[in-house]
């Protein structure tokens, strides 16, 4: 596979890890802002690999994790008595709700489908006229693109039945939050190289400017992550901080003019509220007053009691790369993915969920 | 049976007046006898099946496996098979993995009211053709019809009595320090072929379903290595990744795997990729694992290559004595993690 295997390549990757042990000589803490980064360094073994000196922690970009949960709430309210379809990415419907997750609600009998494309659900639209279908668009500027086309294309063809219960979050913002958290301990990010490969790199260089922090937009693959975290390391020890771009086969600086336009088309920005860390102004997309009629926030306007998190559950600080997942006292114990207290424990893209399918129990903190 | 028998039993369906299955053919009434009269009895005919007891009578001598499996796939076509091929070698690999070769089979449907004749047909033609080819015969079975909306058009059950090959020794009680593990061939086909067709998920692709008979294969390993061979299981649902985590933890030991030297072709890793999955935890249909006494490991391959179903078995790792209960991945990177039991179904992800 084309711009796979090279990635994948062992000698390639033993070389950067030679490098970053020659070039690190004081402790430093990273962090990968992409739950797909998180799941590849612990897929690969790579955190095993790294030396004690560099320290990653793994940010919020799991679009699963931080969907609050009222709208998990919601989405499962209108699946079971809306007499909707609710249509939804894989991840999103073993996530907990405060009473059940969509995949509960389907064992019970609500219509829920997972699909791949959300224009799968216009489709599904257009063939159940007397049906409501919604498509529950998570994610960050990755997913935005797809999920304002599935709005374009049932606009232009007319379909009604149609909307979008949108949890939209943005990169930018988050790590911002992250850095002005007075417990931050990041010194480094890495940037999510598919978030990039919409949006490109304009939005990044005003936060390394006024964080004096390095960012360095990275792949996914293991010597992708070994070289950007080289990449952020090589500054660090410099004492230098700039925007780099190590996934440059995929990224362009300017990021992807038609998707970007699509978003623009659709959605506004907005101010988001992220689980487990809070509200964060200006952080996330809302469907436009132009297409209002798309928008099952304001289609379906109900008003359900907002419910209280676990208690037990240390998510935000999880997000926020405070702790590690064998931090937490739950984790593998009363949390589990099958009985997660958290979304960080049951998406594929959650820190709690990677460390627990692919780490040793003992080497987990 | 030869090739020519094979096709003229695959067709052509006999008139029958009826293009649907209704509750009427699970009644045990006229619609029955017609369905399974003209149909069923026809496809499958032989000596004890013939009888149309309530049961088959014979004897067997020797130590037998007995075993059961029911099959509920969606959808029940599929690129490379159908229902009633899993059906069959289904059953009959779950024998031969106990080291048994698969005699008699049972046949029970559970047929959904307005599944379409024709697709009936097929499925009871790909049982016959595959029984055929794996040298057993069904010799009872029983057919029931629900409601339209409480099946999924088909759901078949296969029980299987097999005789057991003399030099077998398989379970978790053989396996032994620093045995190696083996696998037949590549890996995940059969779950992206699957995939491949589910509603929303339609992509394109020619990579089909891996499923066949295995026995005949078992039969030669056994035949030359006798009790050396320690341990087999098909690494159906759950994948290959649930079979070692299975020998991890009821056999005792720790498992070490190496990602580079498990078979997987690039098709499939794409979609695997694409979609999400990890290629360890897709259902294969006719992939087995098989461990070994080290002695006899490249032996155990070789034969393997020469056989239609191993022609891409590999060593893929060694039973350790360390990290029990664990089975713990070398990846190609070079670095190590642990390979857990999948909770849940595996779903695709966002992005």
């Amino acid at each position: 596979m084309k711009y796979l295997h090279e990635y994948r390549d062992a000698a390639v990757a033993d070389k950067y890890l030679a490098e970053l042990k020659h070039v690190v000589t004081r402790p430093w803490t990273i962090m990968e802002v992409c739950g797909g980064q998180t799941h590849s360094l612990v897929k690969n073994g790579i955190l095993s690999l790294l030396p004690d000196k560099i320290n990653m922690v793994h940010g919020p970009g799991c679009p699963v994790c931080v969907t609050p949960l009222h709208l998990i709430d919601k989405a499962v309210y209108l699946a079971e008595e809306k007499n909707v379809i609710l249509c939804s990415y894989g991840d999103m419907v073993r996530v907990p709700g405060s009473k059940k997750s969509l995949l509960e609600a389907k064992a019970a009998g609500a219509d829920v489908r997972i699909l791949y494309s959300p224009l799968e659900a216009v489709k599904l639209a257009k063939e159940n006229p007397d049906k409501e279908v919604v498509f529950f668009a998570v994610g960050f500027e990755t997913t935005a693109p797809a999920n304002a086309l599935s709005v374009l294309h049932a606009c232009r063809e007319a379909v009604m039945n149609y909307s979008i219960l949108t949890s939209h979050v943005l990169v930018p913002p988050a790590i911002e939050a992250i850095v002005n958290d007075k417990a931050n301990v990041v010194q480094g990010f890495l940037a999510a190289g598919h978030v990039c490969t919409i949006m490109g790199m304009d939005e990044y260089y005003p936060i390394v400017e006024k964080y004096k922090l390095p960012i360095v937009v990275t792949g996914f693959e293991p010597v992708d992550l070994l070289q950007g975290i080289l990449m952020v390391v090589k500054q660090l020890e410099r004492g230098e901080y700039k925007l780099e771009n190590q996934y440059s086969r995929v990224v362009r600086p300017e990021g992807n003019p038609e998707a970007r336009q699509v978003i623009e088309d659709i959605f506004e920005i907005a101010d988001r509220e992220w689980r487990g860390i809070g509200n964060i102004p200006l952080s996330g997309y809302e469907v436009n007053n132009n297409y209002a009629a798309y928008d099952a926030n304001r289609k379906f306007a109900i008003d359900l009691t907002k419910a209280g998190e676990s208690k037990e559950c240390i998510a935000g600080e999880i997000l926020r790369g405070i702790k590690k997942p064998g931090q937490c006292p739950q984790f593998g114990k009363k949390c589990t993915p099958l009985n997660p207290l958290g979304a960080p424990m049951v998406s594929s893209e959650g820190a709690c969920a990677a460390y627990y399918h692919f780490s040793k129990m003992e080497e987990l903190v | 049976m030869n090739e020519k028998n094979i096709i003229q039993l695959s067709c052509p369906m006999p008139g029958f007046d009826f293009d649907v299955i209704n509750l009427g053919h699970g009644s045990g009434g006229v619609l029955t006898h017609k369905l399974l009269n003209s149909g069923v009895f026809d496809v499958l005919k032989n000596d004890l099946l013939n009888t149309k007891h309530d049961g088959a009578v014979f004897e067997l001598n020797g130590k037998l496996a007995f075993s059961t499996d029911s099959y509920v796939v969606n959808p029940v076509f599929f690129p490379g098979g159908n229902i009633g091929e899993l059906a069959v070698n289904g059953t009959v690999n779950d024998l031969a993995m106990c080291g048994a070769m698969a005699k008699y089979l049972s046949l029970a449907f559970i047929l959904e009211e307005g599944l379409p004749i024709e697709e009936f047909w097929q499925i009871l033609n790909s049982i016959k053709k595959s029984a055929d080819k794996a040298g057993v015969q069904v010799v009872t079975g029983d057919t029931k019809v629900v409601e339209k909306g409480k099946g999924d058009k088909i759901f078949i059950n296969t029980s299987g009595i097999g005789i057991m090959h003399e030099k077998a020794a398989i379970g978790f009680s053989s396996i032994e320090e620093d045995d190696l593990i083996i696998i037949s061939g590549n890996i995940a086909a059969h779950g992206i072929a699957i995939m491949s067709k589910r509603q929303g998920l339609e992509f394109e692709t020619d990579i089909l379903s891996d499923t066949c008979n295995l026995n005949f294969t078992i039969k030669k390993l056994l035949d030359r290595f006798g009790t050396l061979i320690h341990f087999l299981r098909d690494a159906t649902r759950g994948g290959v990744a649930s079979v070692l985590n299975e020998v991890a933890k009821d056999g005792g030991f720790g498992v070490e795997i190496r990602q580079k030297e498990i078979p997987v072709t690039e098709q499939v890793n794409g979609a695997c990729e694409m979609l999400g999955l990890d290629p360890l935890y897709v259902a294969n249909e006719g992939v087995f694992i098989c461990i070994v006494n080290a002695s006899v490991a490249d032996a155990v391959v070789e034969i393997l290559h020469q056989d239609g179903n191993g022609i891409n078995a590999a060593i893929i790792g060694n039973i350790t004595t360390g990290h029990k209960g664990q089975v713990v991945l070398q990846s190609n990177i070079g670095g190590r993690r642990v390979v857990n039991m999948l909770p849940g179904e595996q779903l695709p992800r966002i992005c």
